[in-house]
């Protein structure tokens, strides 16, 4: 500080003054944490990360800062027209001789609060796993009865019995009556489908709600009503608003459809189709057995006309053929060795001729015999005188007596 | 084999398998005949089913002795 001469008082510099009067404000107890309400305008998020706006109620505007640290862990968007509440501290940016909001946490304000749950609860009830594709429940193809969670009033649940009886007229609904707005909502609807479940009368359930606004949707952001759809064994599809409209029930429900209209679309087959499918099944089936025993037929006609089925005896003729020629072969073999032996024979014969004692007897050769003992007489000493004897010419007999015998000098 | 125990979809995904299987032609004559006997008991029970559904649109009301089923009126009929 410089003294001036003129005044005897202290000048001081720019920077002096900003900085004293943000040790001033740095040392408020209400000004270094407060919350404050107000609509965004001039938001810019600079490339650094940090949010730099202007907080407005109808008639004043507060300058205010987020850096990158705190603006990183909000889970919306700021933009121009929001509005927040923001936690944080004033102070003085001293280049600029300005005091602002240091925001640290920011909120967005009235529905936005409401979209800061959703996001919560959704990010908390994923985290758990409540939206996982694998726990997702298979809706039965052909439901046998229906369960619908809704108000028994009002033109959703028409439209899911109209839709229903378009598609198949044979329907077994059974609605549970709940409302769908306000404080009782979330509960009812929480203790609808937990009862659905415990009366196991109904194959799958129809969570639904008409279009409305965020708050009138809101029982069905509610962590009672995503847990009892999470719990529920039965398959649950949530009909909740209209298209755009997503809440935390659509995202633990087996199956979310964009209407209550299309959850009777999706939980119904149309029961021409249904009878379609079966008719070509029918169909198949037949053709399939068709064509398989036609094959078979086939098969069966290819080996019936085989050459063994067609003529069943040519096997036998071949084989007597065979045989026949066989047999001649032999019969000839056999009537050659025939003559052979014949001729053989008749040379025999004609040598055994040639050596018979008849042609002997007929060159005048006889043959004696004695009569006592019928042996052959080929010697003299054979026979005695007075022995009876038979001698054979070639044309007779003669019976003799020994009168004498006489021994040749070299017999 | 006994089907009455069997719903709807798990029929109709018993059926489409032995149409299948027949359909490939791989059985024996034996086998696709009684694969096509299970088929045509299959087809009738679906048939079955689709017809002995009855319409009944009801409201669940709890009363004292438990939940009472009562007949909601055709709304939209008169449209």
């Amino acid at each position: 500080m410089v003294a001036d001469m003129k005044t005897g008082t202290n000048i001081l510099t720019v920077s002096e003054v900003n900085r004293y009067i943000r040790d001033l404000i740095s040392r408020d107890v209400i000004l270094s944490g407060l919350w404050v309400r107000g609509e965004i305008s001039n938001f810019k998020n600079h490339y650094s990360g940090h949010f730099y706006f202007t907080l407005k109620d109808e008639k004043t505007l507060l300058k205010c800062v987020m850096f990158r640290s705190n603006a990183s862990l909000l889970a919306f968007m700021p933009e121009d027209g929001m509005k927040v509440i923001i936690r944080g501290y004033i102070s003085v940016f001293e280049r600029d001789g300005q005091y602002q909001l240091y925001a640290e946490e920011m909120q967005p304000d009235g529905i936005g609060a409401l979209y800061v749950a959703f996001e919560k609860l959704k990010k908390k009830l994923e985290a758990e796993g409540l939206f996982d594709a694998s726990k997702k429940k298979k809706l039965p193809y052909l439901p046998r009865a229906i369960g619908v969670v809704t108000s028994s009033t009002g033109a959703v649940i028409r439209d899911i019995i109209n839709v229903l009886s378009r598609r198949f007229y044979n329907v077994d609904l059974k609605l549970y009556p709940v409302q769908v707005q306000g404080e009782e909502a979330a509960g009812q609807i929480a203790a609808a489908v937990r009862r659905l479940n415990e009366l196991g009368n109904v194959d799958v359930i129809i969570v639904a709600r008409g279009g409305g606004s965020l708050e009138d949707l809101w029982p069905f952001n509610e962590e009672i009503v995503a847990r009892s759809i999470y719990e529920s064994r039965i398959p649950v599809i949530s009909a909740v608003g209209h298209e755009t409209d997503y809440t935390i029930a659509d995202f633990v429900a087996d199956v979310r459809a964009p209407t209550p209209s299309a959850a009777a679309e999706i939980v119904m087959p149309e029961r021409a189709v249904v009878e379609n499918k079966l008719d070509s099944l029918k169909l198949r089936l037949r053709n399939a057995i068709m064509k398989k025993t036609e094959m078979e037929r086939l098969l069966l006609r290819k080996i019936e006309g085989s050459v063994a089925f067609r003529q069943p005896l040519n096997r036998i003729y071949q084989e007597r053929m065979l045989l026949d020629v066989q047999k001649k072969y032999m019969q000839k073999a056999l009537s050659a060795l025939n003559t052979s032996y014949r001729n053989r024979l008749s040379l025999l014969a004609a040598t055994l001729d040639s050596l018979s004692p008849l042609k002997s007897l007929a060159r005048g050769y006889s043959i004696t015999k004695s009569l006592e003992d019928g042996h052959l007489v080929k010697s003299v000493h054979a026979v005695k005188v007075g022995d009876r004897l038979e001698i054979r010419l070639t044309d007779g007999k003669l019976g003799c007596t020994v009168d004498s015998i006489e021994e040749d000098a070299n017999g | 084999m006994d089907s009455t125990e069997l719903t709807f979809e798990q029929a109709i995904a018993e059926l489409e398998e032995i149409v299948k299987k027949l359909e490939k032609g791989e059985l024996t004559l034996d086998e696709s005949i009684s694969c096509f006997r299970r088929g045509v008991e299959l087809t009738k029970y679906c048939s079955k089913k689709l017809d002995e559904a009855e319409r009944s649109i009801t409201m669940l009301i709890e009363g004292e002795n438990g939940v009472v089923e009562k007949e909601l009126p055709e709304l939209d009929q008169g449209r």
